[in-house]
Parts: structure tokens; C-alpha cells; sequence
């Protein structure tokens, strides 16, 4: 092989010494200086091995000299960015609730503070898009059990629904009718015309007529006589189009029968309140919040 | 030329051959004087250059604003979202060397290369300091001296304050120039200005000073693009061997002996100028940047021997072989216009005058609207329907505006934001626009029934004197019947 190595005239240039059917390869050596640049990414790879995790071991890797760690990198960032933030955390919570609408800056600011807060505590049961879904209210829509100013909503994420450790909770009870004999089922079926009928779904009909006395006995204390409902106990209109659990007869017959009563925690002992303040703040941006009542007026959150 | 003598054993790695050009006068290089004066100002100068833009715009005529994502050149401003006017830029760029090396073959490598610019001021200070060709190979062959120290370290030195001030103008063109200036004397400039000041120095100091042709042979793509791009129309630097050969050493001495003899005379001093240290007597090669300087060497040896100019010059293929044949050549004018030149000018001009006309047309205040999809659509406790819409409203002025957002398209529509409620929903939104910025709304539509799909726009209008509109179509979804 070797012997047939030889000098190509034109450039040269050796040739390797193979030939193929006349066809030989030029022996071109690489430029020196290309050969540094192959030991200097060595020395830097040995210095890196040296700074940086690299060897792995049986349960880890060598550590390398410097002590980084990406999950250390992200603890130092997420440090950094919760300094960042402390100034206007402090401000939020020096600001009462409903006095946030007057500063732009803090009302955006916790707005996307409690955008982040949901995507982490609420979207379990509200959904993502917080359009809940049966049993777990909309907080997009115009429609509250509780109240929709800022006030009202920060007080029921801070309390609850229903939490019977706790004595400020959003507390109410609907009996269950049907299961506790207090009415009978032909009665139930003339309730759930009467409801039908006053949410617009159907024509009010004889049934509907003789519902509407059994309404006025036994429900409207709590869902006011003409079915508004009341937020001072939670219930909810019955004369719109919004249903939390369902508005068709199979669903309206087993919510009167076996009565509803969906529970929320009390987040006021696992959030600080600064972050209750940012959910508030975000869940009334959602398209439905509503005002502030006017001063004097009773609010749902003095309740 | 190669002996089987020289067969050595494989050599995997070769140490590169030194190259001392001979310093030459003549029309090429001054030329080349002229133009490697002309790029290195316009790389100096360009980025304290001020233009007046009002006070919510920077003044610097020439700005790659990386951090505000803004692209200043003179009057024209560029957005991220308008990045394809760099694209034909870059296309323009493209088409133009197509031209020019169809037309003239390198001359971009020979003469406007800033690897060949500086490279070609690295050797110029090099035979400042060390003298011409002879003086160089002397001092490199000569053992280690106080002089021989002496010398290098003013060389380095000198090629060091270019290094520098090369990788410190770069860093100009993304900041405020004098700031930066004043910032990065008093060591208070961001380290990214010194890290890339500090790499643009390393690189400019060792490609100029050690590696120069190795660069345009070993590492640069376009020398390979070349054999697409020349034709046997395109001008390159011809030794025209119909001519010169047999060489001669003694041209008189050859006639006396009745020996057949060329217009070459083995002088060399084509090979002595060459700045990447090749012989352009074996012809067109990679190494060949036609830079012409082995032209103005050749034509003053002729001068001196009394023989014509132009043994080595610019000729084509095509006319080198006319001329072999012994039949004239054709006119340089009418090989350089060509169809190909004409449609390469054609393509070039053609994307210039579009770009132009966009640049004309272009509007300055713009509104784009992205619908919630999560929920799509809301149905309120008065059976109205709600959809919620991102809209962002985008002000190309360098001053603030103020506008008004409406909904058109659905009749009883009213229009809210995300700090606002239905309450207090109107027809129409007003904002202010910060300067040269994009205002981002959250903006809510309610409607007295939904129907699925419905067609609806929203229109921005600029409410100042200078007035001007744009909408953007979105559809208002609702329950499907």
C-alpha cells in the first residue's frame, strides 16, 4: 500500500497511496493551528469536568468545585424574583380591598398575581378558564351566590363554603325535601313545574299553579317569594338562565329531593393574604365582578 | 515543482507557509486604498451619526435596539413583526454579490471582504514596523533579539489598539454611541459590551495578524459558491500564459540565442505581492481573492523590460481563449451585460422597489384581537352573551396617542375591560397608547342574544389630528341553537 504512495504533480500534494481503478486520494494534512483548537476544547473539558457536575456516580454525580445545581439556580431566581415582587406585595396589603379600583397599577398588578394564584389553588374544581362545571360555579358569568364586589368575594375565598370548623364560613343549608318526607313526590313534581316555569323554560301550566303555592311555603324564605334568591344564604336565582347544578326536571326533581350544598375551603388558613387579595382581585376582573356597594348599604362580607 | 524526493511520511497536520507580500503601487491598490478607507469609516463613523426622532425616540441614526426589539436606520424604523424588511435586506445583499461576482467575479473577496480590509491594514503595519517582504523573512528566520522583541511587541501592540477599536466600535451600533462610550471608560457598561468587545478584539487580532488566508481557504463558504457563480463571462485575474510562456530570464539573452521566448520573465514579483501566497500562473485557484496587486506588479515589471501591460490583468475564459486562438477580444462592456447580470439587476431592483413601497404604504397604528377560548363564550343571568377578546393595540409613533377601541358588526353590543363592569359598558374604549409601543386590553362584548359564529370587527381609530384606522375581523360566539 505504501509503496504506492507518490507525489501528485499538479498539486503537489502526496497522495495516501490507495487507488481505486485510477482514481488516487490526495494526502492534504490539516493546518496545524486546527490541531490546537482540538486541544484546547480538551484543557476545557477538563476544566469544566472539574468546575461543573460531570462524572456519574451510583446515586449522583460528582459535584464539580463550583456547587451549582440547576434545581439551586432556580431556588436563587425564584428568590430574586420574590424580592422584586415584595414591594408591591406590601402595598396590596396595605391597601383595603375595595380601594384597589383606584389604583390602576396595584388592581393589574393583582390581577396577574391572582391569574397565576388560580392556576395553582382553583382550577381543580373551577376549571382553567374558571367556567366551573356542575355543582362548581362559573366565575365568568354576571350571576353570585355570595356577592361579586370585591369585598364579597375576597371574604368567601378567605372563609369558605360551608367549612363546619369555622364559624365565619359562607354557611346555609337547603333542606332535603324529598328525602326527609317533608313533601311528598307528586308535590316535588309541581315544584319543579312551578321552577321551570318562572325560569322561562315552559309554559306555567295547572301543575306550575299548584307549585307555586308549595313555593311560596317552603322555599320562598330563602329564595325570596318571586325566586330571585338571596345572598345573605347563598341561594340562588332560580328565575335565570344560570344553573349551578342543572335547570332540566330529572336535575331540579333530585336537587329538591336530596337538597345540594357544595363546600369550598377556607383558604384563608392556607394563602397569605395577599395572595387571597390577588385571587379576589382577578376573579372579579373575569367579566361578572360588579360594584362596590354603595357606603351604608349592607354588604354580604358584614354578614 | 514536487520530486518522489519530497515523499515524506503521513504528515496528519501541516504548519502553515508564512506569507510576506511585497509592498506594490499602482492603479489596483490604490484603489483598494481607497475603498478599504471608505468601509473602515463608514464602520467607525456610522454609529454616532444622529438623527432627530423627537424626544420619545433615540437620536442615533443607526440603532439594533436588542432590548426594546426596535430596529432604527435613519428615518425608518423597523418592528420585530417587520423583521422581513431585514429579510430582503439580506436578500438584496444576497442578489448583489450574485451580480457583482457574475459581473466581476471576488471582487468582494479582493477588495471589500473585511477580512481582506483588514487583514490588508494588519500587513500594512506590519511592513511599517518590520519593512518590506525581505526585512520580514529575515526576521523570522533570526534568532531571539532585544530588536527582533522589540519589533514584535509594537507590532502586537499596534494590532492590538486595531483589535480593539474594531470589537469597541461593534458594540456602538446597539447602544446609545456616546453613553456607551462614557459607560464603558468608567468600567459602568454592561458586562456584555465588554465580553463582546473582548471577542471581537481576540477575533479580529488573530484572523487579521495570524490566520488571514487560511480564513478565505480553510474556514469562509463563498470561495466553494464561487465555481457556481463565475461563468466563462466573469472577469478574474488572468495570467495570460499564451503570452508569457516559455518564460525567460533574460529576454534580450533569448533573442540572441534564437530561443523561442514569452513576455514572462520568472521575476516573481507576482508571487511576492500575493497577500494569501499563491503563484496565479498556475491559473484560476481557491487562493486567488483577485485582489489585482500581482496586475500592478506585473505591469510595472513590463514597463521596466518594454513590453505591454496586462501579462496578468482581468480578462474572462471567454475572451482568454479568443485570445490564445489569436483573435480579438470581445468588448468588456458587453461580456459584463449579459442576461444574467441583467436578470440578477432586475431581481435586485425589483425586491428594492417593493420593499420601498411597503416601507411607503406601511401603517403606523395597528390592532390584533385574540378570542378566549377557555370559556368561548359566557351566557350572562339576563340571557345576554358575553366573549372575552385580548386586543392589543400597536402605536408605531414615537409619541403617545390617544384612540378609541369600538365593536362593530353586532348591534347592542356593549364593551367593557377587565378593570371596568358591565355597568359602566359603553360603545366605544379610550386609551392612550404609549409611545412607540403596544397597549395590551383585556376587553369584554356583551350581547343581547348570541348568535354561533357571528361576524364582528374591532376598529381602532387615532383620535389626534393626524387621525388614521385600522380594524381587525374576529367572529362573537354564542350557544348553538
Amino acid at each position: 500500500m505504501g509503496d504506492k504512495r507518490r507525489i501528485d504533480a499538479p498539486t503537489g500534494t502526496q497522495t495516501v497511496g490507495h487507488e481505486w481503478d485510477g482514481i488516487e486520494e490526495l494526502d492534504t494534512p490539516m493546518p496545524r493551528w486546527w490541531l490546537w483548537t482540538l486541544y484546547a476544547t480538551i484543557a476545557w473539558a477538563a476544566v469544566y469536568v472539574i468546575l461543573y457536575p460531570a462524572w456519574p456516580m451510583i446515586d449522583s454525580a460528582t459535584g464539580g468545585t463550583l456547587a451549582w445545581t440547576s434545581r439551586g439556580q432556580l431556588e436563587e431566581q425564584l428568590a430574586a424574583r420574590n424580592a422584586e415582587l415584595a414591594p408591591i406585595r406590601a402595598e396590596i396589603a396595605r391597601t383595603p380591598i375595595d380601594r384597589l379600583p383606584a389604583s390602576p397599577r396595584l388592581q393589574q398588578a393583582s390581577i396577574e398575581g391572582g391569574r397565576a394564584a388560580f392556576r395553582m389553588h382553583c382550577v381543580q374544581c373551577h376549571g382553567s378558564g374558571a367556567a366551573g362545571s356542575p355543582g362548581y360555579p362559573n366565575l365568568n358569568d354576571d350571576d353570585w351566590l355570595w356577592g361579586g364586589d370585591l369585598g364579597a368575594i375576597e371574604f368567601t375565598i378567605t372563609n369558605g363554603a360551608r367549612n363546619p370548623d369555622h364559624d365565619q364560613t359562607r354557611m346555609s343549608l337547603m333542606p332535603a325535601f324529598g328525602r326527609d318526607g317533608i313533601l311528598q313526590p307528586a308535590q316535588i313534581e309541581d315544584l319543579v313545574a312551578h321552577v321551570r316555569a318562572i325560569s322561562g323554560q315552559q309554559p306555567a301550566g295547572a301543575a306550575a299553579r299548584r307549585g307555586a303555592a308549595l313555593f311560596a311555603a317552603n322555599c320562598a324564605a330563602c329564595h325570596g317569594a318571586d325566586g330571585h334568591g338571596d345572598r345573605s344564604f347563598g341561594a340562588p336565582n332560580l328565575t335565570d338562565p344560570i344553573w349551578l347544578y342543572g335547570g332540566d326536571t330529572e336535575t331540579l326533581r333530585a336537587t329538591i329531593t336530596n337538597a345540594r350544598a357544595g363546600v369550598m375551603p377556607r383558604w384563608g388558613n392556607r394563602l397569605d393574604p395577599v395572595t387571597i387579595r390577588m385571587l379576589a382581585a382577578y376573579v372579579h376582573s373575569l367579566g361578572g365582578g360588579e360594584a362596590a356597594p354603595a357606603a351604608g348599604a349592607p354588604t354580604a362580607a358584614g354578614r | 515543482m514536487a520530486h518522489p524526493g519530497d515523499l515524506v511520511g503521513t504528515r496528519f497536520f501541516a504548519k502553515r507557509k508564512g506569507v510576506y507580500p511585497k509592498a506594490v503601487d499602482g492603479p489596483f491598490r490604490r484603489l483598494k486604498w481607497a475603498i478599504m478607507a471608505v468601509t473602515l469609516a463608514i464602520y467607525y463613523v456610522t454609529p454616532w451619526l444622529r438623527w432627530d426622532r423627537g424626544p420619545y425616540a433615540p437620536d442615533q441614526a443607526v440603532l439594533v435596539d436588542l432590548a426594546n426589539r426596535r430596529f432604527y436606520m435613519f428615518g425608518i424604523e423597523i418592528w420585530p413583526h417587520e423583521f422581513y424588511y431585514v429579510a430582503g435586506l439580506l436578500i438584496m445583499a444576497g442578489i448583489g454579490l450574485f451580480l457583482v461576482t457574475s459581473a466581476v467575479g471576488r471582487a468582494w473577496c479582493g477588495y471589500a471582504c473585511p477580512q481582506t480590509v483588514w487583514t490588508d491594514l494588519f500587513q500594512h503595519v506590519e511592513r511599517f514596523i518590520d519593512g518590506d517582504r525581505n526585512a520580514q523573512i529575515r526576521l523570522a528566520g533570526a534568532p531571539w533579539s532585544v530588536g527582533k522583541v522589540a519589533r514584535r511587541a509594537a507590532k502586537y501592540g499596534v494590532w492590538l489598539l486595531i483589535a480593539v477599536s474594531t470589537g469597541g466600535a461593534w458594540i456602538f451600533y446597539f447602544a446609545d454611541a456616546p453613553t456607551l462610550a462614557r459607560d464603558f471608560v468608567g468600567g459602568d457598561a454592561p458586562w456584555v459590551a465588554y465580553s463582546t468587545v473582548g471577542i471581537l478584539t481576540a477575533t479580529t487580532f488573530v484572523f487579521g495578524g495570524f490566520l488571514r488566508e487560511q480564513v478565505c481557504i480553510y474556514m469562509c463558504p463563498w470561495p466553494r459558491i464561487q465555481g457556481a457563480m463565475l461563468d466563462e463571462k466573469s472577469l478574474i485575474v488572468t495570467y495570460k500564459d499564451w503570452r508569457g510562456e516559455p518564460r525567460s530570464h533574460g529576454v534580450k539573452k533569448a533573442t540572441l540565442a534564437d530561443i523561442a521566448a514569452g513576455d514572462c520573465i520568472d521575476c516573481n514579483a507576482c508571487v511576492a505581492v500575493c497577500p494569501t501566497g499563491i503563484d496565479i500562473r498556475e491559473g484560476s485557484q481557491i487562493g486567488c481573492i483577485t485582489c489585482a496587486l500581482c496586475i500592478d506588479a506585473c505591469d510595472k515589471v513590463m514597463a521596466q523590460v518594454g513590453r505591454p501591460r496586462g501579462l496578468i490583468d482581468y480578462a474572462t475564459f471567454e475572451n482568454a481563449d479568443l485570445e490564445r486562438r489569436g483573435e480579438a477580444p470581445k468588448p468588456i462592456l458587453r461580456e459584463v451585460f449579459r442576461p444574467r447580470t441583467i436578470l440578477y439587476s432586475a431581481a435586485w431592483a425589483a425586491i428594492g422597489c417593493v420593499m420601498l413601497f411597503g416601507l411607503g404604504t406601511r401603517t403606523r397604528l395597528d390592532i390584533s384581537a385574540q378570542q378566549d377560548r377557555n370559556p368561548l363564550f359566557v351566557r350572562l343571568s339576563d340571557g345576554a352573551v358575553r366573549n372575552g377578546y385580548t386586543v392589543k393595540i400597536r402605536n408605531m409613533e414615537a409619541r403617545p396617542r390617544q384612540v378609541a377601541v369600538t365593536f362593530e358588526g353586532l348591534p347592542g353590543a356593549v364593551i367593557w375591560t377587565e378593570t371596568g363592569n358591565r355597568e359602566g359598558a359603553g360603545r366605544e374604549i379610550r386609551t392612550i397608547v404609549p409611545p412607540d409601543a403596544l397597549a395590551k386590553l383585556r376587553i369584554f362584548v356583551a350581547a343581547p342574544s348570541g348568535r354561533d359564529g357571528a361576524p364582528a370587527a374591532f376598529v381602532v381609530r387615532a383620535l389626534d389630528a393626524e387621525g388614521g384606522s385600522n380594524r381587525v375581523d374576529v367572529t362573537f360566539e354564542g350557544p348553538t341553537p
